[in-house]
């Protein structure tokens, strides 16, 4: 019979299938960072049970660290001592550990694709909700709770449900301006944000081959925003090339055992899905969200919505109170609403490709005088490369500020929030209610419509920069 | 895990759709290395007027008289999407709650409530619109929830049944350590790996 890509990497891992009860699947890599893992390692201690596979562990710290400083100057004392607990636990446990002051340090989700960890046909689990970024691979990658990452800790598997599957098909050329945050904000907005609850999502078409690794990763991190347990592309020869001479990456014989291996890993043809979707990349406009849920979002055309308009009780309901929260007014065009932020950060919208983007719009440009821009690497590595590309410079001539790698403002653990009624052009990937600092107000967009809006201190229409 | 067979209590109508694990716990309170107490922090920004949670926003629910001692939550669609910060339910547990009623759920939290005792009820949008209007029109009331039966029974007496994962009600009713469970197929474990190392010996 023919498969999906989920299905086949599914059956490669099940160590059990259900028996009426729960499978049980078994979990290739396993990545940690320092906010959901500090009670799974103290249940563990209490229980006397160990860590049965270190080595397929990963572990990182990017939720608290400052973005100012490579110090712990700046790192408030909770959070220091969370980071700790992480350190303590990585070494009694044995985990490999990308500490504070490693060069090869960054959001969780950054890194395993950079250093090679992250390669087609794994499970990949971790305690956070974007871990559907690694699926750009061609893995089967899902955020989990701490129970499970005790769960994985001390099984190496995890006790599942087969999910459903839903075939997102993108066929088309993207115009310029259109970015693939342009196409995962366009998804949501199109099926909701439980649009794919229960089901891992694959992205496929035209639109989709054409796009970077980089793109691939920011449309997979977003599937959890569209409600998917998962979101997956097939693995190409582009994936291949981004994997290979990775520092984890297969090498020599076992390269080719590897890629032999996950050429096998695509979809079967006629393979069947439970929901198929699909999205026109040739008129796709840039997007970006009036709301607070980001399936409320129009394109850079539209204005804001009225309420009254949505036929459904629950959605008008929902815009209402988005619209008071956002202080925004029915009708109000989007190309025009002031912002006092920049954020140009996240696991889906900071690596080097997205740095590349915007620094050319704001190449020789000037911040606007009443906003604060800040640019937060992904990584290290992307901040090392950026600034030997001089991308840093371009951005620092600008007026923006040029930070260290970390999770940062997406949720504001650390020192950078926004305050109460700020407003905020970011890159990236949640405008719910005080994410970004309580009262403040998030409208997300690619990494070029915030360049944009940082120019003009008002949400803009990035394609008059190009 | 604390079992879970059936729970009656106050429900407390929380009209707010696509509520947000950011929703009921904030991140300033994820800096934690502990389990506990996360209960005085649960939806901290709609319960609290001031950013340190020292004066009461009266009109949100949770603090309106007739639903303070709630135990029974009821919500709308897509109730616990976003993060997969267990401490989600950790603050729910804490602040009481046993049942959550709503159309659907994330799937993330929905394992993570399986995993701290908290029943998750799923019933169709009607049914939660009725109970709804009845513990609005009547503050106070009570909603049972029996795991056994699958049964939601609202305060006129009316019974309304609701399906659930066999092998979450198992848990949720014998307070399961998954660990444990798991466990007993060490051996299976074990074969898989022999397995698999030897078709994708890249991956050891």
């Amino acid at each position: 019979m023919a498969k999906t890509m989920f299905e086949k990497i599914w059956e490669a891992h099940l160590v059990r299938p259900s028996q009426g009860d729960t499978a049980i699947l078994y979990v290739d890599r396993h990545l940690v960072h320092e906010v959901t893992s500090p009670q799974a390692f103290a249940a563990l201690r209490e229980t006397g049970r160990s860590v049965v596979h270190p080595e397929k562990a990963f572990a990182t710290m990017d939720h608290n660290v400052s973005t100012r400083t490579k110090d712990w100057s700046l790192v408030e004392k909770t959070s220091r001592l969370q980071m700790e607990t992480l350190q303590k636990n990585c070494k009694q446990f044995g985990i490999k550990l990308y500490d504070f002051s490693d060069e090869h340090r960054g959001i969780v989700h950054a890194i395993g694709p950079e250093l090679g960890i992250t390669q087609p046909g794994m499970t990949i689990v971790c305690g956070d909700s974007h871990t559907s970024t690694h699926g750009a691979f061609g893995a089967l990658a899902f955020g989990i709770g701490t129970s499970e990452v005790e769960h994985v800790l001390a099984t190496q598997t995890l006790q599942q449900d087969k999910a459903k599957t839903m075939l997102i098909k993108i066929e088309g050329t993207l115009k310029p301006g259109a970015t693939s945050k342009d196409i995962i904000l366009a998804i949501i907005g199109k099926i909701g944000t439980a649009g794919a609850t229960g089901h891992v999502m694959e992205y496929a078409g035209s639109a989709i081959r054409k796009l970077s690794m980089e793109a691939r990763m920011t449309i997979c991190s977003m599937s959890i925003e569209a409600g998917g347990r998962a979101g997956m592309i097939a693995p190409d020869e582009t994936t291949f090339e981004y994997v290979k001479g990775r520092e984890y990456a297969p090498k020599g014989g076992m390269w080719e055992r590897a890629l032999a291996y996950w050429k096998t890993l695509p979809g079967d043809p006629g393979a069947k899905f439970d929901a198929i979707v699909d999205l026109d990349a040739n008129t796709l406009k840039p997007q970006v969200t009036w709301g607070t849920s980001p399936g409320q979002v129009v394109s850079i055309e539209d204005k804001v919505p009225d309420p009254e308009s949505f036929t459904n009780p629950v959605d008008r309901t929902a815009a209402r109170h988005a619209l008071k929260y956002m202080d925004l007014q029915p009708g109000t065009p989007m190309t025009g609403i002031k912002v006092n932020k920049i954020f140009l950060g996240s696991c889906t919208n900071a690596r080097i490709e997205d740095l590349r983007d915007a620094a050319r719009i704001v190449k020789g440009k000037k911040v606007n005088k009443d906003v604060q821009a800040i640019v937060v690497p992904a990584s290290e590595g992307v901040r090392r490369q950026a600034e030997k590309e001089g991308l840093d410079k371009i951005f620092k001539d600008a007026g923006f500020e040029w930070r260290f790698a970390g999770c940062s403002m997406c949720l504001g653990m650390n020192d950078d929030q926004l305050k109460p009624g700020e407003r905020c052009a970011s890159s990236s990937n949640r405008n719910f209610e005080g994410r970004q600092g309580p009262g403040g107000r998030t409208h997300l967009m690619s990494p070029i419509m915030a360049a944009a809006a940082a120019i003009e201190g008002r949400i803009s229409d990035v394609r008059k920069y190009l | 895990m604390q079992p879970f067979i059936r729970h009656t209590g106050i429900a407390a109508p929380l009209d707010r759709v696509n509520v947000d694990t950011d929703a009921i716990v904030p991140k300033q309170f994820l800096r934690k290395i502990e389990r506990v107490g996360f209960g005085k922090h649960l939806f901290h920004e709609w319960r609290y007027l001031d950013y340190e949670g020292t004066r009461e926003n009266l009109d949100f629910v949770l603090n309106k008289p007739a639903y303070r001692k709630a135990t029974v939550l009821l919500a709308r669609d897509n109730f616990g999407c976003g993060s997969s910060r267990e401490h989600a339910p950790w603050a729910l547990a804490d602040y009481g709650f046993r049942v959550i009623i709503a159309p659907t759920f994330a799937d993330i939290f929905y394992n993570n409530c399986v995993k701290n005792g908290i029943l998750l009820v799923a019933l169709k949008s009607d049914e939660v619109e009725s109970l709804f209007q009845q513990v609005i029109q009547k503050p106070g009331e009570q909603i049972s929830a029996d795991l056994e039966k699958q049964i939601v029974i609202d305060p006129a007496g009316k019974q309304y049944r609701f399906d659930i994962n066999p092998f979450a009600k198992t848990c949720l009713l014998n307070g399961l350590d998954h660990i444990g469970w798991t466990q007993q197929f060490a051996e299976q474990i074990k074969s898989y790996e022999q397995k698999a190392k030897k078709e994708r010996p890249w991956l050891v």
